[in-house]
């Protein structure tokens, strides 16, 4: 018997994601897609899913829903979100097998500011412009175009099959440290030390903070001249600098073209950890050169890599397959630099 | 501070459109900083160009007025490969972007399905009858589809009704639409947006419509637009038609 799940309580913002929407940007599309892929892509290996199946991602506070059918593997990654089955706290970052009738909570992040809820077999939901995720504000995807609401069911597609995985600690993926970006598109329409002020200021996350973008707080940043370009492409990352001199990064649900110049775009091995960022967050930006960007989108695919062949039987003695299996990737030469590159920056 | 790249190929002869980075996985195409016909001819017939080509590492291809906005992935597609595949498509054959074509678009003007119309009429010292012969009486280009789904940008507004956006602008415009903004007219798409541009009427048109599996966008920036108007039974009718999934703009290929 395949069976639902039924939510209950929905959170604060849970919809569906997967990598994304593409190809249709140049028809006001904007791509959507999982705030942090990494945690999306960790969690659906948990369950032993395809990187990309659809997970529901949920800000700030997760949700509770009950098990309608007979068997329900399910992990949880990403925020630090506490989980309980039946009542009892169980550990995220590894897979859990629930069955009929079955009631889990997820409670709010303590850290971080998305969680990501893998099912195995993933969802039977009918996928628009071939995919999943869910553009609320042009009601597209997911459920209806929408966030998830009380009483909503999810179709389950599939029996789990295979070992229960779970991840070790130290291949969690951190959100710390500088976001990277490259300068431009527009960075001539700031001055140098419009430039110097971005790259050397903290930037505080306001609450004015969503899928569609983060106003940041800081020093304000000088323009060269105007501040308004004939409307051009926006990209994840795209960050723009508008009259008042705060910069506004544009993320995943952003709109596809406007009008204000972009002094830098992050570059997307950093993107993942723009979506943990939450309000009163601090962000420093560094600049990389685009060679150094490219270098990096090959270190996050090893990265990634690297994460997903360390998760191991949960239901192997703990330390004995993770060390082995640590001992074997640290071997790797570049493999884990990803992270240590990023976290050794000021 | 200038992102060009110009200063590493001194020889590029001027006329080359300048290429921005922009992150690891986006090259911006820069062909002018104005709002040009002859610009944007240029955009569409790269990024069809390029298109063509099928790169394998091409995400998007996005032209905008006067830019095309290139998302690769950088594990497939070197930077570099890009810059050069570009290079070789310039200048593209704008003649070769014949292919896209002449709509006509109902609209029903005024009242509550164009609330500002009155007041556009009055800001110009016209009729109301004058502002509806002006802006279905010209012939439009679709410079881009940006902002929302299917939301098209249309050039070619006779100057007589060039408006200023609103100073307050709106949560929320009705469905489908009809507005100017500037120099600028728009078709929006069966959907609430946001806007600060003077709504004049509104159209049965859906131009999204993600039941429409085949073709769920109608426009495509090049293509020709003109409007006519239509009467409240005529609007009513052709609502009716949309709703249950026929064409109700008229195709005409060029």
């Amino acid at each position: 018997m395949v069976g639902h799940l039924l939510i209950e309580r929905p959170g604060l913002f849970s919809s569906l994601q997967d990598f994304g929407r593409f190809g249709y940007q140049h028809f006001g599309i904007s791509a959507s897609g999982a705030m942090d892929t990494v945690a999306m892509q960790a969690a659906n290996a948990l369950v032993g899913n395809a990187p990309g199946t659809a997970v529901i991602e949920m800000t700030m506070l997760g949700l509770a829903a009950t098990v309608k059918a007979e068997r329900c593997r399910l992990a949880l990654a990403g925020a630090d979100m506490p989980l309980a089955i039946n009542g009892h706290p169980v550990e995220s970052w590894r897979a859990h097998e629930l069955k009929d009738g079955d009631r889990f909570e997820i409670g709010g992040a303590k850290s971080g500011m998305r969680g990501y809820l893998a099912i195995a077999g993933g969802l039977d939901v009918v996928p628009t412009l071939g995919s999943l995720s869910t553009h609320s504000r042009s009601g597209i995807g997911g459920l209806e175009g929408r966030a998830l609401r009380p009483g909503d069911r999810l179709s389950l597609v599939d029996e789990p099959a295979g070992p229960l995985l779970a991840l070790p600690r130290e291949y969690r993926p951190s959100s710390a440290g500088p976001i990277r970006v490259v300068l431009g598109p527009q960075d001539d329409y700031f001055t140098p030390a419009g430039i110097a002020t971005f790259l050397a200021s903290d930037y505080r996350v306001t609450d004015k903070t969503d899928r569609m973008g983060t106003q940041l707080d800081g020093p304000t940043i000088e323009h060269a001249g105007g501040f308004n370009i004939v409307s051009d492409g926006i990209m994840n990352g795209s960050i723009q600098v508008p009259g008042n001199g705060r910069p506004l990064v544009l993320l995943a649900d952003r709109q596809t073209t406007g009008g204000y110049p972009k002094i830098a775009t992050v570059i997307g091995p950093d993107l993942f950890r723009l979506g943990q960022r939450r309000p009163g967050d601090l962000i420093r930006f560094r600049q990389v050169t685009a060679e150094e960007a490219e270098a990096a989108a090959h270190a996050h695919r090893a990265m990634i890599a690297a994460m997903l062949e360390a998760m191991s039987d949960a239901g192997s003695p703990a330390g004995e397959v993770s060390t082995e299996r640590l001992l074997a990737h640290n071997l790797v030469s570049g493999v884990c630099s990803a992270f240590e590159e990023v976290l050794e920056q000021p | 501070m200038r992102n060009d790249h110009a200063d590493e190929r001194p020889a590029e002869p001027p006329h080359l459109p300048r290429l921005l980075d922009a992150g690891d996985g986006g090259l911006v195409v820069e062909l002018g900083s104005d709002i040009s016909e002859a610009t944007n001819r240029q955009v569409i017939a790269l990024g069809d160009a390029l298109g063509r080509l099928a790169l394998p590492g091409i995400i998007e291809i996005v032209p905008t007025y006067r830019s095309l906005l290139i998302l690769f992935d950088p594990l497939a597609l070197p930077r570099a490969t890009l810059r050069d595949e570009v290079h070789l498509l310039w200048p593209p054959r704008v003649a070769d972007s014949a292919r896209h074509g002449h709509w006509r678009v109902p609209v029903l003007y005024g009242g509550e399905h164009g609330v500002d119309l009155e007041g556009v009429a009055r800001s110009h010292e016209l009729a109301t009858d004058e502002v509806v012969a002006l802006h279905s009486g010209a012939e439009y280009r679709v410079y881009m589809i940006g902002f929302a789904p299917g939301f098209a940008y249309l050039g070619g507004l006779p100057e007589a009704i060039h408006t200023s956006r609103r100073t307050d602008p709106r949560l929320k415009t009705p469905p489908r639409s009809i507005s100017i903004g500037g120099q600028q007219t728009a078709i929006s798409p069966p959907l609430e947006i946001p806007s600060g541009w003077h709504l004049l009427g509104q159209t049965p048109v859906r131009s999204y419509d993600p039941r429409r599996a085949e073709k769920p966008f109608l426009f495509a920036a090049g293509d020709v637009i003109r409007f006519m108007p239509i009467t409240p039974g005529d609007y009513c009718d052709m609502c009716a038609a949309a709703e249950a999934g026929a064409e109700v703009a008229l195709w005409e290929p060029a």
